[in-house]
């Protein structure tokens, strides 16, 4: 286990992000830029001396948000603009929008239409990844952005401060790799629940604080694992979908006799995985990574690239099941749901739906299913 | 209701609007081509609404739009049996009933027409919602036939040279990709013709759409719902522009005539969002009812909004701003700012905004577009919760409550 000191930082980041960006301003008197989506620049924001903060949102008394947003549209969005428009999110000095889906894109909208502080800026990526053109336009839009963020911030962000960013991105990027590796080997050497708050704090926490307390973490971990026993024969199983801010998952499917070896998460291996493209610009390098990442079900790189890559998955962590996680309204990520599954029962990986609405379902009902899902999967 | 019903049938008859027959018979022909385009050896290409269809004209490909289709399931009332399939087949309830319709409707050939023909190639533009790449991509994996993909970047705030060179490249690569699955070159020179003929056939539709700025309106939206599908699938030919041409002559002659398509049109409203298609009967008799007449919308007019960023003489080249900068690619206030012009264009008294469960780039963001005309323009709004084709959202007895109340309020306004 990572020592108490380290793991408690990390944990208490990712259970009141809002609490740590205060403390943070107080702190540092450094800017934050909150985002949505995985596919924001987080380093060109850090190069720019800012703190690039991913907007999670509340999950419950939604009221200011109702004025602007049917219920029809996902929890996600609605918490996020009851949370800007209630001024929970003041700390912030701005928030960056990278076109995802249509409730994201109207967000932005309503986002700069309604909320009085901070800037407010869009990145109208490209839908689709996987040609000569849309690699061009993807360069510009972030080489605008660049000039974007140095007026807003009012600072010059030089290829330089770029570099080192990515340099610190790609260590960072490294570790998380690395923890998700050792929880692979083992997944008693560190709970789903610490994985959990280690890749929030990873879109949330000071990077370079972050980097610290991992690099340290991550050593302790492959120690421990030369002096461990044998390992504990769980149920190997890969979660799937969009964001997972729902903790309680992890311990409810490691009390059920599994553990969640890898995942297909944005705010999982999506934060970490791709590595940047081998360019003498750094944007251009950083572009070059989005391209070749695994895409998100609101990006278009092929008809079965997600489903290649989640079954890719299964058999290289060597997964006996996957749960697939399902934000109500989330559109892109819906409409995959069958095609995942088709791929899945075509391979024969056993799968289980989890449709999440704003809160979990209830504890004894969603235990039961994990049972018996679990019960399910071939012993190995 | 049914007392309006029994008005003297002569009254009725001369309200008719009588091009419907030959519009009727041109979809049956386009239709039955369609649909035997494996005999005839012509090529099938299943196109977003949104999409550009002239250079598929220009390659003598038959476009097949989906979406029209399900217009025709949710006009048919057959949306609730398909919707269920896709349910079945693991598609969320909650998702774009046209996708959803359509997506099941392939794997049974149920529907209306019995199951549009099988496409050669499908041709996605996400300038209407990011759901059309993902119900592409299905049909795609389904029919197993090459997807090409025309990406508009949104426009939130503006419209930049960077997208207008990345979009006017994909159109490039639109081409060589119809050279490559029709076999053969494309016609410049039929362009040209082709492309005059969309510009021209936008115009007339344009034209026919502002007659109602006329009162009595000779016609309604409910009437536009009906008209539109020439412009969408038929942009781009002969038959739309001789078409619009002999509907805009029927909608000046009524003008002439002293014609409205309401009886007693009072009260002039704006719709907003897609037609609620399994109800539009019911819903343009209660309106009327209330003399009210549905005078314009936001959703017909979208096939012509772009004109002003067109050049006839140069389709190609400006086509990609057109496509890009559709009424739904814009932000929330620029959407607002076109209400506003149609508001005082057509002279409205109130709106009536759908808000539909299945289309979320058109519906998010109404209670603002809502909130910025009430207060600019102090006109009152009425907010319909429905689905353009899922009848099991349709509450009669709550629409029906609020329809009249919302009339009361317009009654109170004008007197």
């Amino acid at each position: 286990m990572m020592s108490m000191k380290n793991m408690n930082k990390i944990r208490e980041a990712a259970r009141d992000p809002h609490g740590y960006a205060e403390s943070y301003k107080t702190r540092t008197h450094k800017k934050i830029v909150g985002y949505f989506c995985s596919y924001a620049p987080e380093e060109i924001i850090w190069a720019a001396g800012a703190l690039p903060l991913r907007i999670f949102s509340r999950k419950s008394g939604i009221h200011l948000a109702d004025r602007h947003l049917q219920s029809y549209c996902c929890s996600l969005v609605r918490g996020a603009l009851e949370d800007a428009l209630s001024g929970a999110l003041k700390f912030l000095d701005g928030v960056v929008f990278p076109h995802t889906c249509d409730s994201i894109q109207r967000l932005s909208d309503i986002w700069r239409l309604n909320v009085p502080y901070g800037f407010h800026t869009d990145v109208v990526l490209p839908v689709k990844l996987n040609t000569d053109s849309a690699r061009e336009y993807m360069v510009k839009v972030l080489k605008a952005f660049r000039v974007e963020l140095e007026q807003k911030l009012d600072v010059k962000i030089t290829d330089d401060a770029l570099r080192a960013s990515m340099d610190l991105y790609g260590k960072l990027r490294g570790l998380l790799g690395r923890t998700y590796e050792i929880r692979s080997q083992n997944p008693d050497a560190i709970s789903g629940s610490d994985v959990y708050s280690i890749m929030k704090a990873a879109i949330i926490m000071d990077r370079q604080e972050l980097l610290t307390l991992l690099d340290e973490g991550v050593k302790e971990l492959v120690e421990q694992k030369k002096s461990a026993g044998a390992a504990v024969c769980r149920k190997r199983v890969v979660l799937s979908g969009g964001i997972c801010d729902f903790p309680d998952v992890y311990p409810m499917i490691e009390e059920a006799g599994g553990a969640v070896v890898w995942d297909d998460l944005c705010m999982g291996t999506r934060t970490f995985a791709g590595d940047y493209a081998a360019k003498e610009d750094p944007i251009e390098a950083i572009a070059g990574r989005y391209l070749e990442r695994i895409v998100c079900p609101a990006k278009h790189s092929g008809l079965t690239s997600r489903a290649d890559h989640l079954v890719k998955m299964v058999r290289e962590r060597d997964a006996q099941g996957v749960i697939i996680l399902l934000l109500k309204f989330c559109d892109p990520h819906a409409f995959d749901y069958p095609y995942l599954k088709n791929a899945l029962d075509k391979e024969g990986v056993p799968n289980m739906l989890l449709e999440v609405e704003d809160q979990l379902p209830p504890d004894g009902q969603l235990r039961t299913r994990f049972e018996a899902f679990l019960e399910m999967l071939q012993r190995r | 209701m049914a007392e309006e019903m029994k008005i003297a049938d002569p009254e009725k008859e001369k309200r008719k609007i009588k091009s419907v027959k030959q519009m009727k018979d041109i979809m049956t022909t386009y239709y039955i081509d369609a649909k035997t385009a494996g005999q005839t050896g012509k090529k099938v290409a299943w196109i977003t609404s949104g999409g550009p269809v002239e250079p598929l004209i220009v390659m003598d490909v038959i476009p097949v739009y989906p979406e029209n289709h399900g217009a025709m399931i949710g006009a048919s009332r057959m949306g609730i049996g398909l919707y269920e399939k896709a349910e079945s087949m693991g598609y969320a309830s909650d998702l774009c009933s046209y996708a959803c319709t359509d997506i099941a409707c392939a794997t049974v050939n149920g529907g209306p027409i019995g199951g549009l023909p099988k496409p050669d190639m499908l041709v996605c533009c996400n300038n209407i919602c990011g759901t059309v790449l993902k119900w592409y991509e299905i049909q795609a994996r389904y029919f197993n036939v090459p997807l090409f993909i025309l990406d508009t970047p949104f426009c939130h705030t503006r419209y930049s040279p960077d997208i207008q060179k990345y979009v006017r490249r994909q159109i490039g690569e639109y081409i060589h990709f119809l050279e490559e699955h029709c076999g053969k070159p494309f016609d410049y020179d039929r362009m040209q013709e082709v492309g005059k003929l969309s510009v021209t056939g936008q115009r007339l539709w344009q034209e026919v759409l502002d007659t109602t700025m006329h009162r009595p309106a000779p016609m309604s939206a409910f009437d536009a719902f009906f008209h539109l599908a020439l412009i969408v699938t038929l942009r781009g030919t002969r038959e739309a522009v001789d078409y619009y041409r002999l509907l805009l002559a029927e909608m000046k002659q009524r003008i002439a005539d002293g014609i409205g398509a309401v009886p007693n049109e009072k009260y002039r409203l704006l719709w907003d969002n897609l037609p609620v298609w399994y109800r539009t009967k019911w819903l343009s008799e209660k309106f009327a009812a209330h003399n009210a007449c549905l005078v314009a919308d936001t959703y017909t007019s979208a096939w012509c909004g772009s004109l002003k960023y067109v050049d006839e003489n140069n389709f190609l080249e400006t086509m990609a701003e057109c496509y890009t900068r559709i009424y739904l690619n814009i932000g929330v206030d620029e959407m607002a700012k076109t209400v506003m012009e149609m508001v005082d264009k057509y002279d409205v008294d109130g709106i009536v905004m759908h808000s539909n469960r299945s289309c979320k780039p058109y519906s998010l963001g109404q209670y603002d577009i809502q909130r910025i005309v009430e207060q600019q323009k102090g006109i009152p709004s009425l907010m319909i919760e429905a689905d353009m084709t899922d009848e099991r959202k349709f509450s009669e007895s709550q629409i029906e409550t609020r329809i009249d109340a919302f009339m009361e309020v317009l009654q109170e306004k004008k007197k």
